[in-house]
């Protein structure tokens, strides 16, 4: 993966970037010897590495600003950071660059339940915002599988999802209002405890920008209260297509499950050696799951199971206790360390219209074949968004060149069934060269003009995103 | 004057890209919000027609200028719906036309179930515009997740016209339900009331509308909405009304025709309409809500979104300072709907965020052809 040519000028001067930095920041917030920058080289796209110039670990808004007038002034890149979890590499340095973590702005500001919001500094991570209102019986509900380690600010920039978006939307449809600091060190407020902030949708914006227009530093979500009680019916198919039209026929018919989640043979062996969950061994299984009282969910999966029934399905079965349920979750929700355990893989996130899965499911089983290269299917149906995982092996010359061709055809595949690249995880470099075939050039020009009003100079975050060649008359530019 | 209606997108990016004059940007006209713009009167409503609507995929691409009325009555035949449920403004603004989905679209309009599924922009999957160069701009697509790239579909919803003409939205659509019930408390007063909606609203029984009518319009009715299959509604009607006993009787009606009716007076402030005076809209923290209607002389209310959302009738030509004064202690904004267009419409921005619009408002049409003096303070 090409990465612009570190600037040897800001390298040479590392020495009075690290004593102007330790002026606004405590000692122990600046990270500068290489042997403690490399904690910070790659996040969990880790086939890329590099460490940064130095590493900054602000704990307030007004040191974030401190620090980023000085590399504004200085001409230092900045990489913002949550907890490293991007799969995407979106939170990759690059030599000459700064890495901005948030880790150490971790407060709850602000609960209020009658208003159902909560206000989080944003290296809290995703578990512990619901963590924070659980007591009183709220949640937050975005939940990437990842939350336990992930941030708020990571979920802002990538604008994250979770396996209960169908009913729930992801980080945009939850997020209220954000503290910013732009990379001049303008501080500014999008939105609030109230709905709608006036004049153009800037928080919309912001959210998804992977880092690229702002250091998000405090955050207000939208809360709710948990339904009463919520139950998974897990359903095998001797197809994909079946399965794939089950999917159809469930969200014509207008129940509108919290989840129905996918998985094929490969992953479903994975998943069930690991987690033991009971699942079927059969070509393809779903996840549908329903919240409500009892009855309620009783009426809908009354609903959702005669519609299973008319697919013939090789086994369809409710669970019966909160035991099993968590079985099956964590059947699902360990997917991806259950293949690790027996292949390296990399996981892609492409989005394709519900309607086209059979069709994607099969041209990705031929295209395995044509490249050699095994695949497991593990997605969010509901919303069509995929995961297929490739598996490869990292130790076996080119087989990381080979899987990355697999999968920029995947997702080419994707954008031309009326998909996109990424439904979830974001561009960062992983996807930036194939945004030519998602955008044409004026809609990247678009793009990369809101990025020239919100960080003229491009430091923020540069390399990411938009093709290199594409960039480059902004970035130098911005020079 | 006449009004330039071009019949396809190709046109219209023709037009503007060969245009040195600015235009006043419209789909049905039904929505006059905003400074008053005096452009050549340019309609969306030539660029007619649903593309694409797959009921099994929740999805449905549509033309700006089609008429909402198709797009609900093509939805209805499939038991599906705007979730968001879009306002009709005529009959507050007095206007006639046929709303356009691109003018719901360009002015984010939500209505009572915004609280709990989310407003226009939530369900805003992609879009096609024509930007002030008169290039075609896509962003977004028609899948329901899709974080590739900077998400330029919820910054246009909302910008009322100003960043460019949307010609193309996909939209995510959701299952109609069966009943629709209201639980109404008679007699509270606002603080109260919102109280009795923010407990309604904080609870797992998933309201999807939450309104107060204060004593002005007749007897004061707290109202709340509940909507899904028959057994489901009357198995949360039973629970709120135990949930809210501390604030009085909880009355129970599921009569579905007449609900949907309520509601969408409801949804199109009629209390307001015929009505003389000026009307804001409000957005604030709920708990904010009876506290600034309360500081406003002369002000009737309807509370909407559990109190999130205040409609203000005030008297004719009220200072704007009187509503926004208020609004800003509290944190939240004001925008005028009905009244003197000449006295700032939207709300004032802080510096910094007034300078990101102006410059992305240069960006996508640098020389100012769309609907200038509508939004911003320097346009
Ligand atoms: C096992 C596993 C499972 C996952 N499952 C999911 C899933 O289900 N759904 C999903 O959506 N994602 C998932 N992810 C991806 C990842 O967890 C998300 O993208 C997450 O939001 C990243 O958060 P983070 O705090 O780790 O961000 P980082 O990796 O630190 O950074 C991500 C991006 O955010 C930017 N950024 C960080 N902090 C800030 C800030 N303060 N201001 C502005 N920009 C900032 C960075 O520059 C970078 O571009 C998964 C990842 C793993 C490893």
């Amino acid at each position: 993966m090409e990465m612009p040519r570190p600037n040897p000028d800001i390298i040479a001067r590392k020495a009075e970037l690290v004593s102007r930095m330790l002026e606004v920041l405590p000692a122990d917030a600046v990270i500068s010897d290489p042997s403690e920058t490399r904690a910070y080289e790659c996040d969990a796209l880790t086939a890329y590495k590099c460490p940064p110039l130095a590493a900054i670990l602000p704990s307030s808004t007004q040191q974030v600003s401190d620090a980023l007038r000085i590399c504004h002034a200085m001409g230092v890149p900045v990489v913002p950071r949550g907890s490293g979890t991007s799969l995407a590499g979106g939170a990759l340095p690059t030599a000459d660059s700064v890495i901005l973590g948030v880790a150490r702005l971790n407060d709850v500001l602000d609960t209020d339940y009658d208003n159902r919001f909560i206000k989080v500094q944003t290296g809290r991570t995703n578990l512990s915002v619901t963590g924070a209102v659980e007591e009183h019986g709220f949640f937050y509900a975005p939940d990437p599988s990842s939350q336990l380690a992930c941030a708020i600010a990571g979920n802002i920039a990538m604008n994250s999802g979770g396996a209960h978006c169908l009913k729930y939307g992801v980080t945009t449809n939850n997020l209220m209002g954000v503290t910013m600091v732009l990379m001049d060190g303008t501080i500014m407020e999008l939105g609030g405890a109230h709905l709608d902030a006036p004049g153009y949708d800037l928080l919309g914006l912001i959210c998804g920008s992977e880092g690229q227009l702002g250091v998000v530093t405090e955050a207000t979500l939208r809360i709710l209260h948990k339904p009463e009680g919520a139950r998974p019916v897990l359903m095998g198919f001797d197809s994909n297509e079946v399965a794939g039209q089950c999917v159809s026929d469930i969200i014509k018919a207008g129940v509108l499950p919290v989840a129905i989640e996918f998985m094929d043979r490969p992953c479903i062996r994975a998943c069930e050696a690991f987690a033991k969950a009971g699942y079927p061994d059969c070509e393809a299984l779903l996840i549908v799951e329903v919240e409500g009282s009892d009855a309620e969910i009783d009426e809908q999966l009354e609903t959702i199971m005669a519609i299973a029934r008319t697919h013939n399905p090789v086994e369809l079965r409710q669970s019966t206790s909160a035991e099993e349920s968590a079985r099956i979750w964590l059947g699902r929700k360990s997917a991806f360390g259950a293949m690790g355990q027996i292949n390296d893989y990399m996981c892609l996130d492409g989005t394709i219209p519900v309607s086209q899965l059979p069709f994607v499911l099969k041209r990705i089983g031929e295209m395995s074949k044509e490249f050699g290269l095994d695949v497991a299917n593990v997605f969010h149906a509901g919303d069509g968004n995929m995961h297929p995982l490739i598996l490869f092996d990292a130790n076996k010359p080119g087989d990381l060149e080979l899987c990355e061709a697999f999968g920029a055809e995947i997702l080419k595949l994707c954008v031309e069934v009326g998909g996109c690249l990424t439904g979830e995880h974001g561009v960062g470099i992983e996807k930036r060269d194939l945004m030519v075939d998602q955008y044409a050039p004026q809609d990247l020009e678009m793009q990369m003009a809101v990025k020239d009003v919100f960080d003229p100079k491009w430091l923020l975050n540069p390399a990411k995103v938009f093709p290199l060649q594409s960039s480059e008359s902004h970035r130098i530019a911005a020079e | 004057m006449t009004i330039l209606t071009p019949e396809s997108e190709a046109d219209l990016a023709a037009i503007v890209a060969s245009a040195d004059t600015p235009f006043h940007v419209q789909g049905g006209g039904t929505r006059p919000i905003g400074g008053p713009t005096n452009g050549t009167p340019l309609s969306t409503a030539g660029l007619s027609g649903i593309e694409l609507y797959e009921p099994g995929s929740l999805t449905l691409v549509v033309r700006a200028g089609t008429p909402v009325a198709e797009v609900e009555a093509a939805l209805a035949a499939e038991n599906q719906r705007l979730a968001f449920e879009p306002m009709d403004h005529r009959g507050l603004l007095g206007t006639k036309g046929e709303p356009t989905i691109g003018g719901v679209i360009g002015a984010n309009v939500s209505g009572p179930r915004r609280i709990q599924a989310g407003a226009a922009r939530d369900f805003l999957l992609g879009v096609r515009f024509v930007d002030g160069s008169g290039q075609v701009i896509r962003n977004g697509g028609r899948v329901m997740k899709n974080v590739t790239g900077y998400d330029l579909v919820k910054l246009l919803a909302g910008s009322y016209g100003t960043l460019g003409i949307l010609t193309e939205v996909a939209l995510k659509v959701l299952p109609d339900t069966v009943t629709t019930a209201t639980l109404s408390i008679l007699g509270l007063d606002d603080v109260s009331a919102v109280a009795a909606l923010s407990r309604a609203l904080g609870s797992p029984f998933e309201v999807t509308g939450a309104v107060h009518l204060p004593q002005a319009q007749g007897a004061a009715r707290t109202l709340i909405r509940i909507e899904g299959s028959e057994a489901s509604v009357a198995y949360r009607a039973a629970e709120l009304q135990k949930l809210l006993a501390g604030f009085g009787e909880v009355l129970f009606d599921h009569d579905t025709a007449a609900n949907r009716a309520l509601w969408q007076d409801l949804r199109d402030v009629t209390v307001f309409h015929d009505r003389p005076g000026d009307v804001w809209r409000l957005s604030v923290k709920p708990s904010d809500a009876p506290g600034i209607v309360a500081s406003v002389p002369g002000a009737e209310a309807l509370y909407d979104w559990g109190g999130g959302l205040i409609w203000l009738l005030v008297p004719q030509g009220t200072a704007p300072a009187v509503i926004r004064q208020p609004v800003d202690d509290a944190g939240g904004h004001a925008t005028l709907i009905r009244g003197n267009r000449n006295a700032g419409v939207f709300h004032p921005l802080p510096a910094p965020v007034a300078a990101l619009q102006d410059g992305l408002r240069l960006k996508f049409d640098p020389n100012g052809l769309f609907n200038p003096g509508l939004m911003g303070q320097t346009a």
